[in-house]
């Protein structure tokens, strides 16, 4: 990792608390992010994956401050947010941008695309005629003919073209990073590969940086770069996206690459690595969230959370597991010192 | 959604001129409306009842307040008088066109006021939450407790009757159902995905507020303000009946129903008459609002 | 028009030219225009379609579920040799859940959120094979079993909203089996399920499907997911079945272009820098269909003739057609990606 990074999350954890009865005490806490932490690369693609519970949409909401952090600190270019030193909430939102999953409730229904798309600058002081203009220009590079759509409203636009919109919106203020949160998840398989064409396409015009979220593993594959794998509010494994594919070295990462379906008829999966249902994020199991599932758990596995550690054999490759790091106690584990890396 | 003129710009702002003209999210609803044959023709008696109050001087020849003892509680038809005469002779038609200037009057204004005063209460309270918003709707609580009728007759039996007194009370009695249907809807709206992505912008609160919540929030409230209308005229003319209201010997149907009540046993039709306007003007606001609210029901 | 089939075994499932228009305010939508196949007991036949294609509303027929004033149905389907379209009210009840079962996208939606599972389990065991509480309840907790949910007894009292997604379309499934039917209809049942969740569905799908012999339909928009549990495919299109045959064969070598399309769009396998080679435009609304092939205002190859007349079905081989001009003359360029998507080589499975 030589390029300084864009985005570094330390420690970023939110808990929600569950209240119920008749008092409204609060019953159980959903650790929906817990003491996450990664870094984001200018130009970069990263892909997250994870399953529902797993938090990666609490992370984005997070990352954008739409919701406010219990523990834990996040920089943009090295400038942290909030406090009186740091980066305003303003500042950064010009920085950031997100891209959501539902593209009709993203958009208001009353107004018409381009003032859709305009509404960003012109919050930021752009003058009116002239964050028009940006508008009817972005409204162009996402494939939209501005003579032809501009005026539309949402409900005159199919699933593929608001999606569109909601991607010039997000440029519109002319961001550094984009954060897309399940951005092709709705849409038909067809007009979600024209979608991700033109993600690829502006990601290179516009010098962008993407933090793509989706559960769709072929997808964040196809479009990433690094990918990190969240289970129950946790990271963990991350590395370079080939290696991860082609050398998954936590149980989890390997068990969810087994899932996917292989389209080859003649190797169908006979077997499920995982057995059961993601559990819920509601107080979670001690020490190794995954370990109620894992078939590799062991006594540590209860005992200590494991931390993300670097991979002997590899330099970017980071996995959390007590069978992958030396001395852990694990029957697994490998002899030898290593490096702890977070 | 097949558009296959293509259109070439001059500028952006030409762009926003169209969007104007564009079927828009209105445009949608006056084509439905246009189909509803039954709101339209209530629309179109509303328009008529509301023309000839406004008009009164001109349909008839007679002054509403011009009294005369031999003309007393002439029937319908009488020569000169075809909707007859009330108990002091005054013609029946003249009272009922002049009379609906007061009835419609204290049935607009009332709501006009309690909406924007209410309104606006309920759109803050709905977009700030918290602290502000239990100070706003538990004040409103406290008047809600009341029965709208108890309540208005309240605030008039303190102030006094007269038409501005009534006016005041009514609008006192709207305002809490407004503030709670404001903020009810404005909660509803701020939840929503486009407004998350309004403050994902790094848009201030009052441009949030302008360019997002208004435009959405505005329609819904606004039939239900439509159809408080026909609740205010009941209630007025209810002052009236009871003396709160509307003074003698000013025109207005709750106070014609009141003087008429003895005439009921001599010429029932006469006497019937203003009841049946109130009802039937009541009826009208409800149907539109009914009307354009089911129009606004597009599923787009 | 007879459409391709695999084997000369009586089918249980039997359908011609069906046809369903809608009548709303825009308009007439017709969903489904001209479908036919075959389905033999121990099928398991994937209908491919976006959104709009028409394949959640041809089960929907053949249950029978399409009854009312705003459904026209039109065309033959026979279901374990009797005509659905002819039945009453109450006989097309009875064979619901005793011959022909259903299971549904989402579980929370079709599940009754007052009874418990084991309530409901019970319910239609007793409705359709007239067994005594107990005896039900013995067959409620076998079933449980077999659809894997742990812990029967407890599960019996619980309510769907108390169990996991995966745990209620289990549930769904040990309904719609409780009195083993011939034919298993499946709308999208994993599409709202985590990935490692949909495998397990799937498999426990394929499992029971063998035991039982059940004839199955499964309909899915993620061609993976086909290609996991079904034998046959047939790929949808505006309401229309535009290419049928063996999974192998249709995926290997596609004839239709939508399919083709379908295949080279598809992320499997490829990588960033291999673009994707998406089909252009969008769906055709159901509306407003024209004349002629109704994939041909997207299609890379479309010719005038194409949108001259409904293209016919081609047969490529004895159980594969597909219904395009251009296939049926040779004129179609020959499908040069099929090796892009299949990735045998990619060694990146578990471990």
């Amino acid at each position: 990792m030589t390029a300084a990074p864009l985005v570094s999350v330390r420690n970023l954890t939110k808990h929600f608390p569950v209240k119920g009865g008749v008092f409204r005490r609060t019953q159980g806490v959903v650790q929906a992010v817990d003491a996450l932490a990664f870094d984001l690369l200018p130009g970069e693609t990263l892909g997250v994956v994870g399953e529902s519970g797993c938090g990666k949409s609490t992370m984005a909401r997070l990352l954008m401050r739409l919701t406010e952090p219990d523990a834990g600190e996040v920089r943009f270019a090295g400038e942290a947010i909030g406090g009186r030193a740091g980066l305003s909430l303003r500042d950064l939102r010009r920085r950031m941008q997100m891209v959501f999953q539902d593209s009709y409730a993203s958009l208001n229904p009353r107004l018409p695309v381009v003032m859709s798309v305009a509404y960003g600058p012109f919050a930021h002081g752009v003058r009116r005629a002239k964050a028009l203009e940006r508008a009817a220009t972005l409204l162009e590079a996402v494939g939209l003919e501005p003579g032809l759509f501009a005026h539309r409203y949402p409900h005159q636009l199919s699933g593929g073209q608001r999606q569109r919109v909601n991607i010039a919106r997000a440029l519109a203020i002319e961001p550094r990073v984009v954060i897309l949160d399940e951005a092709v998840s709705a849409l038909d398989k067809s007009v979600a590969a024209q979608v991700l064409n033109l993600l690829v396409d502006l990601k290179e015009r516009f010098r962008l940086t993407y933090l793509f979220i989706s559960h769709d593993l072929g997808v964040v594959r196809y479009l990433s770069d690094r990918v990190l794998v969240m289970y129950l509010g946790k990271v963990v494994e991350v590395g370079p996206v080939a290696e991860v594919w082609a050398h998954p070295r936590h149980p989890y990462t390997r068990a969810l690459l087994a899932a996917m379906p292989t389209m080859d008829p003649s190797r169908r999966t006979t077997e499920a690595l995982v057995s059961g249902d993601p559990p819920n994020p509601i107080n979670p199991p001690s020490g190794c969230r995954f370990r109620t599932r894992c078939r590799f758990a062991e006594e540590v596995c209860a005992r200590r959370e494991p931390p993300l550690s670097t991979l002997p054999d590899a330099t970017d490759h980071t996995a959390a597991c007590h069978m992958l790091a030396p001395d852990t106690g694990h029957s697994l584990a490998p002899a030898g010192g290593a490096r702890e890396s977070r | 959604m097949s558009d296959s003129t293509v259109l070439t710009l001059p500028s952006p702002e030409a762009a926003l001129l169209l969007a104007r003209r564009g079927r828009g999210y209105w445009k949608n609803v006056w084509a439905r409306l246009r189909e509803d044959k039954i709101t339209i023709a209530v629309i179109v008696v509303l328009v008529a009842i509301i023309l000839s109050a406004v008009l009164a001087p001109f349909l008839t020849p007679h002054d509403p307040l011009t009294t005369s003892v031999l003309k007393r509680l002439k029937p319908i038809g009488t020569e000169g008088h075809w909707l007859g005469t009330d108990e002091i002779g005054r013609d029946l038609w003249a009272r009922m066109v002049y009379g609906g200037r007061l009835s419609l009057l204290c049935g607009v204004l009332p709501v006009a006021v309690a909406l924007v005063v209410g309104g606006t209460l309920g759109v803050v309270a709905g977009f700030a939450g918290g602290v502000v918003n239990s100070a706003i709707m538990r004040s409103m609580d406290v008047l809600y407790a009341f029965p709208s009728i108890l309540l208005a007759i309240a605030i008039c039996g303190i102030l006094g009757s007269g038409i501005g007194n009534t006016i005041l009370a009514l609008s006192v009695t709207f305002i809490p159902p407004l503030v709670r249907i404001s903020e009810a809807v404005t909660t509803q709206v701020r939840s929503l995905d486009f407004v998350e992505a309004a403050r994902a912008s790094g848009s201030r609160t009052t441009l949030i507020l302008r360019y997002h919540i208004l435009n959405n929030v505005l329609g819904p409230i606004l039939v239900y303000a439509t159809s408080l209308i026909s609740i205010s005229i009941i209630l007025a003319s209810g002052l009236s009946f009871l003396g709160l209201g509307v003074t003698p010997p000013s025109a207005e149907w709750g106070l014609m129903l009141n003087n008429l009540r003895q005439a009921i046993w001599v010429n029932p039709l006469v006497a019937a008459l203003p009841g049946a306007m109130i009802f039937l003007t009541s009826m009208c606001f409800n149907l539109t609002s009914d009307g354009i609210r089911q129009a606004m029901d597009v599923r787009l | 028009m007879t459409p391709a089939s695999a084997t000369e075994a009586t089918p249980v499932v039997s359908v011609r030219d069906l046809r369903v228009r809608f009548a709303t305010r825009e308009g007439t939508v017709h969903a489904v225009n001209g479908v036919s196949f075959d389905l033999v007991p121990g099928e398991v036949l994937g209908i491919l379609g976006e959104s709009g294609s028409g394949k959640s509303v041809t089960l929907r027929a053949l249950m029978g579920l399409l009854s009312g004033s705003r459904a026209r149905v039109e065309g033959e389907i026979r279901v374990a040799g009797l005509d659905v379209g002819r039945l009453t009210e109450a006989e097309t009840a009875a064979l619901r859940g005793r011959t022909i079962a259903m299971i549904f996208q989402e579980p929370m939606l079709t599940l009754d959120p007052i009874y418990t599972i084991g309530e409901q389990i019970e319910e239609t065991i007793i409705r359709h094979e007239g067994l005594s509480w107990r005896a039900a309840r013995a067959r409620a907790l076998e079933l449980l079993e077999m659809v894997q949910i742990p812990d029967g007894p407890r599960r019996l009292k619980a309510y769907p909203h108390e169990m996991s997604g995966g745990m209620r379309q289990r549930a769904m499934m040990a309904i719609a089996l409780s009195c083993r039917p011939a034919v298993l209809l499946a709308d999208e049942p994993t599409t709202a399920l985590d990935v490692t969740v949909q495998i397990q569905i799937l498999l426990l799908l394929r499992k029971l499907q063998r035991e039982f012999g059940m004839a199955v339909i499964f309909v899915t928009h993620d061609v993976g997911v086909s290609d996991e549990i079904a034998d046959r495919l047939a790929v949808m299109y505006a309401g229309r079945f535009v290419e049928t045959g063996p999974m192998d064969a249709v995926i290997r070598a596609p004839r239709h272009p939508y399919t083709q399309g379908l295949l080279t769009s598809s992320v499997h396998g490829s990588f960033r820098d291999h673009r994707l080679e998406a089909i252009p435009g969008m769906p055709p609304a159901l509306s407003e269909l024209s004349p002629g092939c109704a994939f041909a205002p997207r299609c890379r190859h479309v010719e005038d003739r194409c949108v001259a007349a409904d293209p016919p079905e081609y047969r490529v081989a004895p159980d594969h057609a597909a219904r395009c001009v251009r296939a049926s003359d040779g004129s179609l360029p020959v499908f040069g990606t099929a090796t892009a998507t299949l990735s045998p080589a990619e060694g990146e499975r578990a471990g």
